[in-house]
């Protein structure tokens, strides 16, 4: 299954877009309410590298999500691709999102061919590219289901494939792997990091895992708990490709204790603040620590 | 090796078509008895076997199929033209807040208006009783799908929408390729629940207003004090309804093949 993919097939080795957000803030109102959901928030999110982001529940990533594909404007500061301000939702920046957005009216093959499809590019070159793609992450045999017929780690490749056929200058990851088993997860994040290393496209990745994040990152951010801003990046330097055996070297054990300790304190605030998304989350740290502590 | 036949044998002698056929021989017997044993109140109802054969009477009769054919017509009349005209107009409430500003708020003062009481104003406005009932029918319908179809709408993800705005799509490819299929469950839904109120209203706007019909024929055998033709009247509008209720689901299975467990 692993065959190379020609640039020629249009699934091109090289589109990469870098994302620079300046000192974005976005604040909402409502009434007499004000909540600041991101406050001077800056980051560039690099070419062809895979940023992951990391925070409390409640820090203000979806929001940014928003902004970066266009479906939220901010309040203040600016987000620009490539040096030019982002304008509206495009096919350059395309977001996988938490729940699966699949059109459940479409079979697998109509949804990855929507993008093509409604951009108006030739039904040929649509066809050459969807079988491309749809064999590249193993669903050519499926490609007349429909998305409920579906298991969840194949949902999340169809969905992962209806990106990347138009070639997007940033993929947007929104906690893609939330919700699946944790075989199939691991699964997943092994076919997902392969895919990225393969592609190299710019990606930004939100997730909750601690694993998940270090394991993907080349540039780990770790944000703090309203409003949102940058509380540190970490540069993860494991080599690439990786696999899951990184997962018990010590470099990723010594990553792993820095950014918990960062993680720790945002997420006492947010639990301090009587969030209950961070109560869980807080729940989650205090076990991996022992964890972590059992393995070192 | 089981031949094709002795399949469809055995699945008209499953345990569950013998469970239903039970069910409705208990019922007859019960029926039959309680006419035997002249229970209070219900001395009057006539034996299963005199609606039996009245009903057989009727079934080579054409009168009896005039009715039918009458009853449907109007049903399908009204029933369509409130489709015609509350698809459309759910669509445009459901996506336009402004045209929602606009309409919604009378249309929610007429709905609650059961359509039986609108039966008064039908007969006096329109010149025949015909287009009264058809009128009457419409209304049956019309609210319960324009209601759904706003609900349709409003129940599309929003992360739909965006997806495919991202993707590239333009208001005319989100209408026909996200919106309308994703309201397509609704439509569905408000087509068969408003099938079952037409058919109420239908009957009796029939009954007050109607020449022939499956409700007037039903309503004459009571002025006849025919009471086993009433009977086989409420029987063959329990038959009709249930015909239109299958139509539908059978419709809605075809329309959503993404709806199929497997």
């Amino acid at each position: 299954m692993n065959q190379v993919l020609t640039p020629a097939a249009g699934i091109t080795k090289g589109s990469f877009g870098e994302v620079r957000l300046e000192r974005v803030g976005k604040i909402y109102e409502k009434e007499i309410e004000r909540l600041v959901a991101l406050d001077e928030f800056s980051l560039t999110i690099e070419r062809g590298k895979l940023t992951v982001l990391m925070g409390p529940s409640g820090c203000g990533k979806t929001v940014l999500i928003n902004m970066i594909a266009g479906y939220e404007q901010p309040t203040s500061g600016t987000i620009t691709l490539d040096g030019r301000p982002v304008q509206g939702p495009s096919c350059d920046r395309l977001v996988v999102f938490q729940e699966s957005a699949l059109f459940p009216w479409m079979s697998v093959y109509s949804n990855v061919v929507f993008g093509c499809q409604v951009q108006g590019i030739d039904p040929a070159e649509i066809r050459a590219k969807a079988e491309l793609i749809l064999r590249k992450v193993g669903l050519f045999e499926f490609r007349d289901k429909y998305p409920a017929h579906l298991s969840g780690g194949m949902q999340r490749r169809a969905e992962l494939a209806r990106a990347l056929i138009n070639d997007p200058k940033i993929l947007i990851l929104d906690e893609p792997f939330r919700g699946l088993d944790a075989m199939t997860r691991e699964l997943m994040q092994e076919f997902y990091v392969g895919l990225f290393e393969e592609f190299g496209r710019t990606n930004l990745f939100i997730t909750h895992e601690i694993d998940e994040a270090i394991f993907l990152a080349d540039k780990l951010v770790i944000m703090t708990y309203q409003p949102g801003k940058v509380k540190a990046e970490i540069e993860i330097d494991l080599p690439r490709p990786r696999d899951f055996k990184m997962l018990a070297s010590s470099r990723f054990m010594q990553i792993r204790a820095q950014t918990l300790e960062l993680l720790y304190e945002e997420s006492s605030k947010a639990f301090a603040s009587g969030s209950k998304a961070a109560f869980d989350l807080v729940g989650a740290l205090a076990s991996s620590k022992d964890s972590c502590r059992i393995a070192g | 090796m089981k031949t094709p036949r002795g399949k469809l044998l055995k699945k008209v002698f499953s345990a569950r078509t013998l469970r239903g056929l039970s069910s409705i021989v208990l019922f007859v017997v019960l029926w039959q008895l309680v006419v035997y044993l002249k229970v209070p109140y219900l001395q009057n109802l006539p034996y299963p076997e005199d609606v039996a054969s009245h009903g057989l009477a009727a079934a080579v009769s054409t009168g009896y199929w005039i009715d039918w054919g009458l009853s449907l017509s109007r049903i399908f009349i009204g029933f369509i033209a409130a489709q015609l005209l509350g698809i459309p107009l759910g669509l445009a409430i459901g996506i336009s807040r402004v045209f929602r500003g606009f309409t919604f708020p009378v249309f929610e003062i007429l709905r609650p208006i059961p359509p039986i009481a609108w039966i008064p104003l039908a007969i006096l406005f329109w010149p025949t009783r015909e287009l009264s009932i058809y009128f009457l029918v419409f209304i049956g319908a019309f609210f319960i799908i324009v209601i759904n179809v706003i609900q349709g709408v409003s129940n599309i993800s929003v992360n739909l929408k965006w997806a495919a705005f991202s993707l590239g799509a333009k208001p005319n490819d989100i209408f026909w390729r996200i919106l309308l299929p994703g309201s397509l469950p609704s439509i569905i839904t408000g087509m068969t629940v408003g099938m079952g109120v037409t058919w109420n209203v239908l009957i009796a706007a029939e009954m007050i207003a109607a020449q022939g019909g499956l409700g007037r024929t039903t309503w004459e055998a009571y002025t006849n004090h025919n009471i086993p033709y009433i009977v086989v009247g409420m029987v063959s509008i329990g038959i009709a309804g249930y015909l239109c209720s299958t139509l539908l689901r059978w419709l809605g299975e075809k329309a959503m093949p993404w709806k199929r467990k497997f």
